[in-house]
Formats: C-alpha cells, structure tokens, sequence
C-alpha cells in the first residue's frame, strides 16, 4: 500500500517566550493513500494542531510531514479542509460556493472550453451527490446546519483534492442529523477515493467512519493507541451494536478517561488546594 | 357575560423581557416619541415670561426656516454644506479603505500604523485649523480637510477593526482551495467585511456632519455650520434652532440612504 501521507516525529510549539505549550510531540504516523483514519482524544490533546500541519495552516517545529515524498509547503489545492462551522461564503449562492476554487487562477490554468463544461458538470454532480439539487440557488444562511456542512463537503471535493481532512465536521450537528452525515459521507470516501483524515470527538463516530482510529493524549499532545476497526469496509449503521464494536467503544472512551483531562483537571485542583493551605499557613 | 375560553399559552404582552411590539404599536411609540419633546418645547416656549432669543418656539423656527429659504437662499447654504461633508468624507473613505484591507490583513502594517492612528485620533480636530489655514489655505480644500481630519483616523481603525473580523475559516477554506495572497485578500476577505464596511461608512457619515460647524469655523461665507456661527452673533436663536434641525435631518436622510444601500446590496443578510 502506498504511503500517502508521513508524519515523522512531528512537534510543535505554540508561543514564543514566557509560556511555550507544547501542544504536539513526537508524533509519528504514516497514512496510506485512500485510507480513512479518525482521531479522537480529549480536548486540548492536539487533534486540529495536527490536521492543520498537515494541510498547511500551520506550521511545526520539529520533525518532518511528507506528502507523496514531499515536504509540504502551506496549504494547497491537493490537501482541500472542512471546518466545523462558518467557512461558507454567505455572499454566494450554494453553487457559486461550490465552485468557488474556479475563480482562482489555480483553477483557471488551461482552462478550454470542455474544462469549463467538465466543471459545470461536476458541480452539478456535486450538488446532486450532497442531496443539494434543489439548494442550488440559495445562500448558505437559508439552509440548516447539515445541509451547509454538505455544500463545505462538495465544495472541498470541487477541486478533486487527493487529501480530505475534516475537523469534527458534524460537531455542530444534532444526532440524526449526524447518523445521515455518516453514510454520506462514507460514500463520498467510496466514490471520490481521497484520502481522509477526520477529527471528532465522538468515539462512536471515529468508529463507525474510520479504518483506524488514532487516539491522542494531551499535555504533551501525543499518539496514545491506534486501533484497527474490526468492521467490514461497507459500514452499515446496525454495526453499531454489534460486540466488537461495543467492545472497542467502551475501550477507547476507557482509555481516553485514563489518559485525559479528568486526571489532569484533578491535578490542577490539588496543586489549587495545596497553594490555598500554603498562603493560609 | 361568558368567561373567555382558558387557552393555557397566550401571546407575551409588550412589556415581558425582549416582548414582540406590532407594527401599528412601534409607529404609535415612534411618533409618541417625537411629538412629546416637540409638545415640551411648544409649551415651554410660550409660557409668558419666556424671551424668544432665549427659546423661539416652533412656529418661530418654522417661519424663519421660510425666510432663510425665501429671502437668503438657503438651499444654496444646504448645497454647499452636503458638498463638503461628501467630499471630505468620499477622500476619507478612499484612503482608509485600502489601508484599513492592510492593516487588518497584515500584522506588520498594523504595527506600523494602528498606534500612531489611535494617538491622532484623540488630538481634537479643531486644533488643527490654525494648521490647515497654514499649510491648505482658507479656500474650499480647508473646510474638506477639516473634515477628513475628523473622520479619516476614526474610519480607519473601525474599518481594520471590520476585517479582522471576517472568520478566519472562510479565509483558510479559500488557501485550502489553493487561492494565493491576493486572491485571498480580494475574493474572501474584503468580500466578507464589505456589509461592516458599509455599516462603519454609515456611523462616520454621521460624525462628518458634527464636524461641518468646525469646517465652516474657517473663513467660510456659506454653509449651515457658518449660518449657526453667525446667527449666535446677531442672536438669531430661531436661526441657529434652524440650522442645528436641517443639519440632524440631513444627517437622517444620508443614515437611511445608507441602510437602504446595504440592503440593497447584501439581501443575503436580510432574509427575514
Ligand atoms: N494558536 C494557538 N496558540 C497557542 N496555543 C494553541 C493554539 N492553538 C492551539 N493551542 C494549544 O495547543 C493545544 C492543542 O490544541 P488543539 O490542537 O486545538 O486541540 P484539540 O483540537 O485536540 O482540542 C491546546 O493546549 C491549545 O490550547
Ligand atoms: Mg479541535
């Protein structure tokens, strides 16, 4: 299987100075191309710093992150990114966002007539593969949150990226909602074969989208335990009830008690308690 | 008589917390509003004992607004005031404008020119007429300056401030797509802040107006700020009432210009 993507002992360090966090360290993983990998892990554990380095957005401060052999320079058209909320254009119409990337001279390179056509032709195919025929002409602000989250899909699809990467995308979505999100977005893997990386925060969720699932720890943010998903490559909602998946649930909520926040937050509380007895005494 | 039906939920009354108000109920509040100051004056001004040069009453504003128009052209005075205001504020705009998309874009020239906006920002406009009849002159150009003096640093700073508020989301959607600086700049970022800029033109229209009477402070013969200065010399208190009621409707004639303006061009933000 080809490597798509390398992550090779990559750190980073936000600030400069006084109060450096160390939010990524040591973080190693290879990601093969057309996988789809999730992360998951408390939060503050580095899930976004790390899918930013990737796309570009950020930058780390040590290590190496290759794609396709590459060192990667800023964000770019091949490593396309969808956001948890309000990164639509509310200017545009639904189309219009979808096919923001060809008013960009990137997208305008060789452009002959049947480019253009081409185009045309998959965003329409786009709208009509997110359910969003009807939506065309609207703006963002008259659809519900599900329905934009799916005009951010298409419209990171548009440009034929060879990288997804999504952070909690669906975060800001309610449950049945979600459950729709899923297979959709399942589909969209099957038929567009990128490869795909997919933070949330929700174990079910990681589960039931990923091939493997990445479980990060924080302070320092660093990979704890990846996990194969023992599920059939067509995922299928009743799988959810399924023993293993059952099984892997409850061991990854376990061991992102035991390595999160809760025992952190319960140092902090100590350490609170123990400075009050001292400036008391 | 029958009691009325008991229907559990009823429609919250106009007083609750955030409560509706019907159309019919916000006009009879808004005129309310108006006519109550106007009765106040109206009767103020007639009790015996109070001398017009003191308090003119309506009837007094309204006739001398009828000589000022009939007799001492003052449409021409209207003219004049609208034309330095817009100039002063057109040059303003166009300045900030692009140095607001800069500034609010990139760290470096905010570090150059945010600290030394807000420093001149709070130097009061009207010291700096002996300056402006020094280096501009006291012709036409004095009294624009004056205003673009009032208004430019103002305007800048709340326009940067417009665009550090696009969403940093839609702009890293835009790189992720594979847009480049400029593209960024030009297709995201000044086309998000463009209905807060518009909004911030609006409010700084309004402050233009209140530095017309400074402006006219300069060798002006013309314009309403220089009729309200002149008035108070020959204690003309009913003129003074009429200039200071022109410039405010002036003013609120410009803001609902502006409103209509923005939702003419972002229906998106008026769906409702
Ligand atoms: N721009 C930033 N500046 C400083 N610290 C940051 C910044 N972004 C994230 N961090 C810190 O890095 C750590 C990881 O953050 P993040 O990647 O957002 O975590 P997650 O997405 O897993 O919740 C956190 O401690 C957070 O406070
Ligand atoms: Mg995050």
């Amino acid at each position: 299987m080809r490597i798509k993507i390398s992550i090779q002992h990559v750190g980073k360090v936000f600030g400069e100075g006084r109060q450096p966090v160390e939010a990524l360290k040591d973080v190693s993983l290879d990601i093969a191309d057309n996988a789809f990998v999730t992360f998951v892990g408390a939060s503050g554990c580095g899930k976004s710093t790390l899918l930013r380095i990737i796309g570009g957005l950020e930058y780390h401060t040590s290590g190496e992150v290759l794609v396709d052999g590459a060192p990667i320079m800023g964000p770019g058209a091949d490593r396309a990114m969808v956001f948890q909320h309000y990164s639509l254009y509310p200017w545009l119409s639904v189309m219009e966002n979808i096919k923001f990337s060809r008013r960009l001279r990137h997208g305008r390179e060789n452009l002959r007539e049947a480019d253009v056509e081409a185009a045309s032709g998959r965003a329409d195919a786009l709208l009509a593969l997110m359910g969003l025929s009807a939506a065309a002409n609207a703006w963002p602000n008259q659809l519900s949150g599900g329905m934009q989250q799916r005009v951010a899909i298409a419209r990171a699809l548009m440009g034929r990226p060879q990288v997804l990467l999504m952070d909690e995308p669906f975060g800001a979505l309610d449950a049945q909602t979600r459950e729709v999100m899923h297979d959709l977005i399942l589909h969209v893997h099957r038929l567009e074969k990128p490869t795909l990386a997919f933070v949330t925060h929700d174990v079910e969720e990681a589960i039931y989208l990923g091939q493997r699932v990445v479980l990060m720890a924080p302070r320092p943010g660093r990979i704890d335990t990846i996990y194969e998903v023992p599920l059939p490559a067509e995922r299928e909602q009743d799988m959810k009830h399924t023993p293993e998946f059952l099984a892997l649930k409850r061991e990854i909520l376990a061991r992102i008690r035991e390595t999160s926040g809760m025992k952190a937050d319960q140092d902090m509380l100590d350490q609170l308690n123990l400075q009050k007895a001292e400036a008391a005494s | 008589m029958p009691a009325a039906p008991r229907t559990g939920a009823r429609r919250p009354g106009m007083w609750t917390i955030r409560g509706p108000l019907s159309r019919r109920q916000y006009w009879l509040f808004a005129a309310l509003g108006l006519l109550v100051p106007l009765g106040l004056w109206w009767g103020t001004s007639s009790l015996a004992g109070v001398d017009k040069v003191f308090l003119p009453g309506p009837a007094d504003v309204f006739n001398r607004l009828v000589a000022w128009y009939t007799e001492d052209d003052l449409m021409s005075d209207v003219w004049i005031s609208i034309y330095r205001v817009t100039m002063g504020f057109v040059i303003s705009a166009a300045i900030a404008l692009p140095l607001a998309l800069l500034i609010g874009t990139f760290r470096p020239v905010q570090a150059l020119l945010e600290p030394l906006t807000d420093f001149i920002r709070y130097m009061p406009a009207v010291a700096f007429i002996p300056l402006v009849m020094l280096w501009v002159g006291i012709d036409e150009s004095s009294k624009i300056a004056i205003i673009f003096i009032g208004t430019f640093f103002q305007m800048v700073l709340m326009m940067a401030e417009d665009v550090r508020r696009v969403p940093l989301a839609q702009i890293e959607a835009a790189q992720t797509m594979g847009a480049d600086r400029g593209e960024t700049v030009k297709l995201v970022i000044f086309q998000a802040a463009k209905p807060a800029l518009l909004d911030t033109l609006r409010v700084t229209m309004g402050w233009a107006w209140t530095y017309l009477v400074v402006a006219e402070l300069v060798a002006a013969n013309s314009g309403l700020g220089y009729s309200i200065l002149k008035a108070q010399r020959f204690l003309q208190t009913d003129k003074i009432f009429v200039g200071i009621i022109l410039i405010g409707l002036i003013g609120l004639v410009m803001d609902q210009l502006f409103r209509l303006a923005h939702r003419k061009a972002f229906p998106w933000l008026y769906l409702r």
